[in-house]
């Protein structure tokens, strides 16, 4: 077992964990933060995408230990004082979900997006960087919006 | 002023909250006291006896609970998996029915078949467990696709199927057919593949099954577009629990698309396998290679069609021959997917007097086939818009030409096909209009032009589709061989405090219910939006339901929430009257105030319920309590239609196909919600654009491995395949429908890939099968150069 620290969300937690642990896994069943979804087993379709120290990763391609002494933040860090943060205000405002599984994912790759490329981050940049998340529900049109939207007001 | 709520509000979805913030619940997010993890044993073979499981080994592995084969749940009379729908053949006989057991006993019929189970205390110890298990195969050879497998010495799969077919069917006017083809001024002809697909919902497939000795009562939590559905032939077929002793909940699904309609094996030993255990509930969560293999594919026919026109292009008659893949086993819906759902929507838009279809389903050494976003209608849509293109360029008529020559005219509704069904509605001039105005058509040739400079090759498609929503009424699809009713309901429950909680029968895994519902309950019944909570997807808790699929939900299950909200009214009028000293009669009914006609007075819904609940003072002969049921049992099924036009450019260096243009327009009935619709529509696009473009399920033909069991594999659609979609709707309702509805949930998958493949066609000027793959566009460009080259 190895020892792993690390702040989620602000908080920070120390948990005695196999060393093959996945981050994904330590989020989802040691913290319950069951927001980081898994949606595949190939690192593709990136439904388990976090922030450690304020860049996007895919949690289920890094091992818990790898995350020890960073700071993570998962979707359910987003909102603050039950303020919606304006990147998930945004995709609700634009139907940018369905079944809302691939949406954690989703919108926390879209805060590093807007993050890297400014406010005025264009369609076509936006449709090239979400390569790496799958979503199977909404053609991705109101993903695009919103996203746009919310970089605007960010 | 409040932001609108009512029918036709664009209204942000309420359940966005919990999923935009991590809080949504699926079933990989429960867990139960004292669960147990499960790990199932698939076959890696396509075909083979099972000849010895030994399980010594990975029993005395630490953790492990249980090791179980086939043979222990056929030991314990656990029934196996069903068809739901039998299809009379050509010579009167029902389909041939294979059993399909819940685990593989004796032989192993695809690669991922289930064979055993490993039970452990934790998911590393039963993937341990399964890993030792001892299994002896002995191979068999395989049969993978068609029509190889209709061969007189193809491998066999079922003593019940002799030759591999699962049933020869027929549907139309054989002679009249070949009449007007032997009096046709030209015959159009085209062989196409509908490629076969995986469905793959984000969501994996998860199951826990809870057993509770004290009650007797088993609990399954599973990723179910229909619980109520799975409750019964849980019950009435595999006989798992008497149906009142057994509890399905669906919480929070992510995606189904058709594939989580069926019962599973899966499901099946949780919930077996905990009670064996004494109770401790049993959990399995699939990973993405488990979904490519097992569940259920979509498509996969073979077809050779002729139209024949006379000299102005008239159609004349249509003459489909097809053969459908089915798998190794039949589900649910395998059946009635290229029969009832594909032949009968073969006279699409048009006036084709005589159509006659021949299907051959056939058995493979490969995973199950069954209902797919649009199941059969995407099929249809795809032979006859492509056959209609075809045909224009064949005689010279210009393409929107011909299909208005052949238009069903809008002032002949009712209109009765050859092929059974009868359309209620529809106007499809006007769509096809719009269409071309919103994509500009009459500037086209200036588009292509300008892409030519600059060594494009420009192209135009369109898709002109109709489809068949909300199958019904009951007794027409038990008289075509349905196992089901096909009606929904909904149970409108008033608080005495005056808000309401709807209980529908229908299942959100994406749609948005918990919304819509809501706005057509406000709406109707006058009760603040805000003040309506929706309540789906557990057969605890939701009176009967038959779930969602087929774009049912806004017809079938909107309309039984009309039906309920009219008892609601007609009762609430019974105790307004007593309240303001009026007779029944004098009772005017608006936006929940009952008021006495020509006067001022009157009543609200939420004094109405409270009185109802407080009865002190109270109508006589008037039950207490405010809580209405509606079972809606529609007339007929809804007919959406619609125009798609496609726009691309194709790089005759690269073979790539870029989507420039989209457009879509829309004949939904009347729209709930056109935030919501347009999304469903955005999202059938997508899954049709892949099936043109990206996404082929590869089975390898001699090993029956699938070779396209990842994501690294099978090439799912992503942001930048695809372009910003125009779409929109009209709202031309549906005259049969207690809303106007008519469902939306497929429409952008049936008719799709046809608009995107005649784009294509009209930019190479060569026909290809999807899906349109660089390599392929660039093969079909370059073919004769490349051959000439060789030579």
């Amino acid at each position: 077992m190895a020892s792993v620290t690390m702040t989620v969300n602000g908080e920070s937690v120390t948990r005695e964990v196999e060393p093959r642990m996945l981050l994904v896994q330590f989020l989802r069943e040691e913290l319950r933060l069951t927001g980081t979804h898994v949606g595949c087993d190939t690192s593709q379709c990136g439904a388990c995408v976090v922030h450690v120290d304020g860049k996007s990763i895919k949690a289920c391609t890094m091992l818990a230990s790898q995350a020890s002494g960073k700071a993570v933040t998962t979707i359910e860090g987003l909102a603050k004082n039950g303020e919606l943060h304006p990147m998930q205000a945004a995709f609700r405002e634009h139907h940018g979900l369905q079944c809302g599984f691939c949406t954690p994912g989703m919108i926390m790759s879209a805060l590093d997006i807007v993050q890297r490329h400014g406010s005025n981050v264009q369609e076509k940049t936006i449709r090239e960087e979400l390569e790496g998340n799958l979503c199977r529900c909404t053609g991705y049109h109101n993903i695009v919006k919103a996203i746009q939207a919310a970089a605007a007001s960010m | 002023m409040n932001a609108p709520t009512g029918i036709g509000a664009a209204v942000p979805r309420r359940e966005d909250q919990r999923f935009i913030t991590g809080k949504g619940r699926y079933v990989d997010d429960l867990n139960r006291a004292g669960q147990l993890h499960a790990v199932f044993v698939r076959s890696p073979h396509a075909h083979a006896r099972i000849a010895k499981i030994d399980s010594s080994a990975a029993k005395a592995l630490p953790g492990v609970k249980a090791i179980y084969t086939g043979e222990d749940i056929a030991a314990d009379k656990v029934g196996g998996l069903i068809c739901g729908w039998v299809v009379t053949d050509k010579h009167g006989q029902p389909h041939r029915n294979p059993p399909h057991p819940v685990l593989a006993h004796g032989k192993v019929r695809h690669v991922g078949e289930l064979v055993a189970v490993a039970i452990a205390e934790t998911l590393a110890q039963a993937r341990d467990a399964a890993e030792a298990l001892d299994i002896d195969y002995e191979p068999l050879p395989a049969t993978i696709d068609l029509p190889k497998t209709f061969a007189e010495d193809a491998p066999q799969l079922h003593e019940e199927a002799p030759g591999n077919l699962c049933y020869d069917w027929e549907v139309g006017d054989r002679e009249g057919v070949e009449q007007a083809f032997s009096e046709a001024a030209h015959i159009a002809k085209v062989d196409l593949v509908n490629n076969r697909l995986i469905p793959n919902a984000m969501e994996p497939r998860a199951a826990i099954g809870e057993y509770d000795s004290g009650t007797d009562e088993l609990v399954l939590y599973t990723t179910s577009q229909n619980p109520h559905v799975t409750r019964l032939i849980l019950s009435a077929f595999i006989g798992i629990a008497p149906e009142h002793k057994l509890r399905v909940v669906a919480p929070d699904v992510g995606g189904g698309f058709g594939s989580k309609i069926y019962t599973y094996g899966e499901e099946v030993t949780c919930l077996w396998a905990s009670r064996k255990l004494g109770g401790r509930p049993v959990k399995w969560v699939a990973e993405r290679g488990e979904s490519f293999l097992s569940d259920a594919h979509g498509r996969d026919h073979v077809t050779h069609a002729e139209l024949a026109l006379d000299k102005d292009g008239k159609f004349l008659a249509l003459r489909v021959k097809t053969m459908a893949n089915m798998g190794a086993y039949l589900q649910v819906f395998s059946t009635c997917v290229p029969t009832y759902l594909y032949a009968c929507l073969l006279a699409g838009q048009y006036l084709t007097p005589k159509i006659f279809c021949e299907v051959r389903a056939g058995f493979t050494n490969t995973n199950c086939v069954d209902a797919y976003r649009g199941a059969g209608r995407p099929e249809a849509t795809y032979v006859v818009e492509r056959l209609v293109e075809i045909a224009a360029r064949d005689m010279g008529i210009e393409k929107t030409e011909i299909r208005r020559r052949n238009f069903i005219p809008s002032e002949s509704f009712p209109y009765e096909t050859p092929v059974l069904m009868t359309y209620d509605s529809g106007n499809f001039p006007r769509l096809l209009d719009r269409g071309l105005e919103m994509i500009d058509y009459k500037g086209f040739p200036a588009r292509k032009q300008e892409a030519e400079r600059r060594g494009k090759l420009r192209g135009i498609g369109l898709s002109c589709f109709i489809e068949a929503c909300g199958l019904a009424p009951s007794a027409v699809i038990g008289a075509l061989g349905g196992g089901v009713g096909q009606w929904e309901s909904a149970n409108i429950k008033f608080n005495p405090t005056g808000s309401v909680t709807l209980y529908t029968g229908s299942h959100s895994h994406g749609q948005g219910h918990e919304t819509v519902f809501a706005q057509i309950v406000s709406d109707l019944l006058g009760v603040p939006y805000e003040n309506i909570e929706v309540a789906h997807g557990d057969t605890g808790i939701v009176p009967f339901g038959m779930g969602t699929y087929g774009s049912r939900s806004g017809p079938v299950g909107g309309g039984a929430v009309k039906l309920a909200a009219d008892k609601v009214i007609a009762k609430a009028k019974k105790i307004a009257a007593h309240m303001l000293e009026a007779s029944e009669g004098d009772i005017e009914h608006e936006s929940g105030t009952y008021k006495v006609a020509g006067t001022d007075k009157s009543v609200n819904i939420a004094q109405i319920a409270f009185t109802a609940y407080v009865p002190h003072s109270y109508p006589e002969g008037v039950e207490p309590g405010l809580d209405e049921t509606g079972f809606f049992d529609p007339l007929n099924f809804t007919f959406p239609s619609g125009t798609y036009i496609a726009e691309v450019e194709v790089d005759p260096d690269t073979g790539i196909v870029t989507l420039v243009d989209w457009v879509a327009v829309d004949d939904f009935g009347i729209v709930m919600n056109p935030l919501i619709v347009d999304g469903q529509v955005h999202g059938g696009i997508a899954q049709g654009v892949g099936q043109a473009l990206l996404e082929q399920c590869v089975y390898d033909k001699e090993s029956g491995q699938l070779l396209t069991g990842s994501y690294m594999d099978y090439c799912m659609p992503r942001a930048d395949d695809l372009p910003a979609l125009r779409v929109e709707t009209t709202d031309m309702p549906c005259p049969h429908n207690p809303l106007g509805v008519k469902g939306c949930g497929e429409a952008g998958a049936i008719a799709s890939p046809a608009a995107l493949m005649n784009a294509i066609v009209d930019a190479i000027g060569k026909d290809i099968d999807m899906p349109a793959t660089p390599e392929k566009v660039w093969r079909a460009i370059h073919g004769g150069r490349m051959a000439a080259a060789a030579e």
